[in-house]
């Protein structure tokens, strides 16, 4: 897909917030990556240019922030958290659960996440940064499954509402 | 003394040494002795100038401190815990501790931490013996771990780029490589990549840190995690033996220090010379040393025998070389004669060359440039300015070639001083360079037509009210500076930017800026090694040793010389066009390739197939000297010593690390012993008695004798006509304090022969004597345009110099051969390409008024329109097929292969 005249236009806007250029890099890859779904490596590339630096500097910043995802990753990101609260009320099984439910399914990722802030509703899960807990494997599958239906409106894959950006 | 409270420190930290205008001085106690220190100075800084070395990792004295390695701790009384002695700016009554227990369990535990992931590998690294962080982990650290798990694994080394390899277990992350590659060289193609414990040194893919100066992380990484290519596992650092020189890969004379093992060299690395190159080198400097064992060095002299050359001992080919020189100076007299080279050599060489020449045979024919420079009037006799004075300049005014080409060590430094220091800058030229980017105004003409936008910029700089538009920004920078930066010169770099118009454009926009009434001093961009060296020395036509003319010195010289030339001689184009046309008999070739490196191809072609006799004196063979009488085999960098003068005229000692193989001599020596055979004895008989010459003869060079070249590790800067004619000195540049506690990534030159001084300590100041005669001065005159421009061209030619070409050090280089150009390209942007209507690559017909030629068209954005460049260091067919020494400028016509293309005007 890419970017689109649309997407420069607002990426000239975000860029004229800040004094230095290059601190527009975390709002561009947000904006790539929900263009896209994932940051590709020619968005990564076209940011180096708007920015007057180098992909270098682009995947540097890109790839310390795991919200940041470098390869596709489907439509929803389902975090499972198996810190402490979470390992001891069954996080691991959920997690466990839902990977083997999944498994080969490219339009949805199970992914492991250490301490999401979510304790009092251990073992909790995120989708697209959305809090549910506490769940089980098939509470955890329902909502999935209304989120792929349409049942329910996913945030973007970087978390934003929708139409919120 | 009590400690000030931190609500009175400066609320703006300095990371550099603190600029002029800011000197205030303030007392500060460091384990118990108070010292002064200016305000503002890091503490890590302050402490080591006066001898208490803090460890660290990533504070690099020439880059913005990060505090990332966390390493330097230190107390501060009133400060709550430990301060990183890298980010602490000194302030008055400022009480430090270094070696505190709390600091020695910060220590430890740092250590203890950076060891948790670095393999112990050290008997197989390159760093081993030389680490910063086995000298400190030995000097600070706990001496045991407690970790006993697996450390992390990597494959390895992944190259990120043909020079520099890496070895990511080993990085500490200290961020000096990447720093480097943002700040100095302005090239951010490495980051950290990742976090935490998988953080890695990454490159972009298919994106490699290609940048000229990659080298440098090599030397500055405090562990192993990158080595170079061309040293891995060659040496152990205690089998290396030292000695401290200048390169010659260019002009600017980067000081450095050169290793070996076992007789050759295997490495070559910066050392951090204040006024000359921070410590930095290009990657041609660096890893041009290589070239020196190339297996087609000539190592025997040969004679023209049988139709072609065949070995002969030296003996008989001194015999048969002063056989012919005696031939022609008596059949045809001393001005059939002409000697061209000389620029690659040392200033023994040429001062020798030019007795020879001038005051044994007689003939002023000799030129050192191959008409690739300025007119030695000018270069000899302009107002110069220092490297230095590009820090503390009004502005900077850029008129010459692409410094990052040509001279990469005077681009960082320019860099430095634009961006760092905020140095406004000025970018006069027929296309774009690698400081462009960094220009206040780009001032673009067609190329041969620099005057226009020259006379424009002088006057705006001398004062005049109105301001036009595209000098609104410089002029603007250049207010706001004048707010810390009240004086000043305007540095003007002076170079040729292309080969394929006249030199007297440039001169006429020199006379400009020199005569506007703005206090411009120049500095030379001339690239070759020691052009400088050899003008100064008399390889110029009108000119004798010491910068001054035939008839000023004349009289003195006499004393010393057989004979002076009664009348000045011919320049390189002229040497070249009476030896085509059969008035000079004999062409002396100084280490030259006319051939391949004067401008005009064809002219020099005819010359050296018309000219009767040619002696010849290189390290390899060429096409120049295929109907030679005599070749002599020469020393080269590296194998002798001596001195050279780089662009400022700095005088600066060269070293010699190895000996050479085979039966190669020394350039003086050759000239000294053809001398005797022709019945004058020069009385010369080792390096330092030329130099001594040289300081006695030469009105320049007084009191540059061979015992201050050995103890100015910096060199010494002659004299200049018409101002301040002291000799600036310093004396080290190797501060000894940087080396206490075992700490030793500087390079340390080892004991032995060319111990600087040769082990005599030297004076705390010298006071040279003035010259005794006045030094020659450029009168700021050009010769005027004599036509105007033609303006119905196609395509205007600019030729110039790329860093890596067909020039011996790069192609006989193993590490950098892989990274040589040699076939030319015409080079034009996008709409002249489709205005040709002809596809990228697509091999096209070149015409100028030489010749036509065929070269493939690729598109370089980088290039204005009507113009096209071909770069000058290509093998044949290239530029020197399409440039007329004789015209102005050099026009093309392109004609694509099938169709004629309808030309626009």
């Amino acid at each position: 897909m890419g970017f689109t005249d649309e997407d420069r236009v607002r990426a000239r806007a975000i860029i004229d917030r800040y004094p230095h250029a290059k601190s527009a890099m975390l709002p561009l890859l947000l904006l790539a990556q929900d263009r896209d779904g994932w940051v590709t490596p020619e968005a990564m590339e076209e940011i180096a240019v708007w920015l007057g630096t180098t992909p270098a500097l682009v995947l540097g910043t890109c790839s310390f922030y795991t919200m940041l995802k470098r390869e596709p990753v489907g439509d929803l990101v389902v975090s499972v958290c198996t810190n402490i609260a979470c390992l001891v009320n069954r996080g691991p099984e959920l997690l466990d659960g839902l990977r083997s439910r999944y498994e080969g399914d490219t339009a949805i990722m199970v992914e492991e996440v250490e301490c999401i802030a979510a304790c009092d509703r251990a073992p909790a899960i995120q989708i697209n940064y959305e809090y549910y807990g506490p769940v089980d494997t098939t509470a955890a599958v329902d909502i999935i499954e209304q989120y792929r239906s349409g049942a329910l409106q996913a945030r973007t894959i970087s978390g934003s509402s929708r139409g919120a950006k | 003394m009590s400690s000030v409270p931190i609500s009175q420190w400066p609320s703006e930290y300095k990371y550099s040494a603190p600029v002029a205008g800011d000197t205030e001085m303030v007392n500060v106690t460091i384990d118990g002795v108070e010292v002064q220190a200016p305000r503002g100075e890091l503490l890590i800084k302050v402490a080591q100038d006066y001898g208490t070395y803090i460890p660290r990792f990533c504070y690099h004295e020439r880059m913005k401190p990060v505090g990332m390695c966390r390493m330097c701790l230190v107390e501060v009384e009133g400060m709550r815990g430990l301060q990183i002695s890298c980010a602490t700016p000194v302030v008055e009554g400022m009480v430090v501790t270094t070696q505190s227990p709390d600091v020695k369990e910060a220590q430890d535990g740092v250590l203890e931490f950076l060891l948790i992931n670095h393999p112990l590998d050290c008997p197989v690294c390159d760093r081993g013996g030389e680490c910063p962080l086995q000298d400190q982990t030995l000097a600070f650290g706990p001496g045991e771990s407690r970790f006993v798990e697996e450390k992390r694994h990597f494959e390895k080394p992944i190259p990120i780029s043909d020079l520099v390899l890496l070895d990511r277990e080993r990085c500490i992350q200290c961020g000096r490589c990447t720093r480097f590659a943002a700040e100095v060289a302005g090239d951010p193609l490495i980051d950290f990549g990742g976090r935490g414990s998988s953080t890695e040194v990454i490159t972009y893919p298919g994106a490699p840190f290609s940048s000229y100066f990659s080298g440098n992380v090599v030397q500055i990484c405090p562990v192993g995690a990158l080595t170079a290519r061309s040293y891995r596992f060659k040496a152990r650092p205690w089998d290396l033996s030292a000695v401290e020189t200048s390169c010659q890969s260019c002009s600017v004379g980067c000081r450095g220090v050169l290793d070996s093992a076992s007789n050759r060299l295997v490495r070559f690395l910066g050392v951090d010379s204040e006024p000359v190159n921070h410590g930095w080198l290009c990657d041609k400097g660096r890893y041009g040393y290589e070239w020196v064992h190339a297996k087609d060095r000539l190592n025997i002299p040969l004679v023209a025998r049988g139709g072609g050359l065949v070995p002969e001992s030296w003996p008989q080919a001194l015999e048969l070389a002063t056989s012919v020189i005696r031939d022609v100076f008596d059949k045809h007299g001393a001005k059939a004669i002409g000697v061209l080279g000389g620029a690659q050599g040392t200033n023994e060489d040429a001062y020798a060359w030019a007795r020879l020449a001038k005051g044994v045979i007689g003939t002023d024919n000799v030129d050192a440039q191959l008409g690739d420079g300025l007119p030695a009037e000018v270069v000899i006799g302009m107002e110069r300015a220092t490297i230095a004075d590009l820090d503390s300049a009004r502005a900077i005014v850029l008129l010459g070639p692409d410094l990052k080409e040509e001279l990469p060590v005077l681009y960082l430094r320019v860099r430095r001083a634009a961006v760092d220091l905020g140095v406004p800058l000025v970018d006069i030229g027929a296309s774009n360079t690698g400081l462009t980017p960094y220009a206040q105004a780009v001032l673009r003409h067609l190329p041969g037509d620099p005057e226009a936008v020259t006379e424009k910029l002088a006057a705006a700089l001398a004062g005049q009210p109105t301001r036009p538009d595209e000098l609104r920004p410089l002029l603007e920078a250049i207010d706001k500076r004048a707010l810390i930066q009240k004086e000043g010169p305007v540095v003007v770099v002076l170079g040729r930017s292309s080969v394929a118009e006249a030199a007297d454009a440039t001169v006429r926009a020199a006379a400009i800026l020199a005569q506007a009434g703005i206090s411009a001093k120049f500095l030379s961009a001339l690239p070759t090694a020691n052009v400088h060296g050899a003008l100064d020395l008399g390889l110029a036509p009108g000119f004798l040793p010491g910068r001054v003319t035939l008839a000023a010195g004349r009289d003195e010289l006499a004393k010393t010389w057989a004979r002076v030339p009664e009348e000045q001689g011919l320049g390189a184009a002229k040497i070249l066009a009476n030896a085509a046309g059969g008035e000079i008999k004999l062409l002396v070739l100084l280490n030259c390739d006319p051939i391949a490196d004067f401008p005009d191809g064809q002219l020099a072609k005819d010359a050296l197939k018309n000219v009767e006799h040619v002696i010849s004196l290189n390290s390899f063979t060429n096409e120049s000297m295929r109907h030679a009488d005599v070749v002599f085999p020469i020393t080269v960098w590296g194998e002798q010593r001596g001195s050279i003068s780089n662009i400022e005229g700095r005088v600066a000692r060269l070293g010699r690390k190895i000996t050479p193989d085979g039966s190669t001599m020394e350039p003086w020596r050759i000239a000294t012993e053809l001398a005797a055979r022709l019945g004058h004895e020069m009385d010369l008989e080792s390096f330092t008695e030329v130099q001594d010459e040289i300081a006695q003869v030469a009105p320049a060079f007084v009191g540059v004798d061979s015992k201050l070249i050995s103890w100015a590790r910096d060199g010494a800067v002659l004299p200049v006509a018409d101002h301040a004619a002291e000799i600036t000195l310093a004396l080290s540049s190797l501060d000894q304090n940087k080396r206490s506690a075992g700490v030793s990534w500087e390079p340390i030159p080892t004991s032995g022969e060319d111990t600087p001084g040769n082990g005599a300590v030297p004076p705390a100041v010298i006071s040279p004597p003035r010259p005794a005669q006045a030094l020659y001065s450029w009168a700021k005159q050009a010769p005027e345009r004599t036509a105007a421009l033609a303006d119905s061209y196609s395509l205007r030619l600019v030729a110039s110099r790329t860093l890596y070409g067909n020039d011996l050090i790069t192609t006989q280089s193993p590490s950098l051969a892989r990274l040589a150009t040699v076939t030319a390209q015409l080079r034009v942007n996008e709409r002249e390409r489709d205005r040709l209507g002809v596809a990228d690559g697509e091999v096209v017909r070149v015409i100028s008024s030489r010749s036509s030629i065929e070269l493939p068209l690729v598109v370089d954005p980088s290039v204005p329109e009507r113009v096209a460049l071909v770069a000058i260091n290509r093998d044949a067919p290239g530029a020197s097929d399409l440039v007329d020494i004789n015209e102005s400028v050099t026009d093309l016509r392109i004609e694509t292969l099938s169709k004629p293309v309808i030309k626009e005007s």
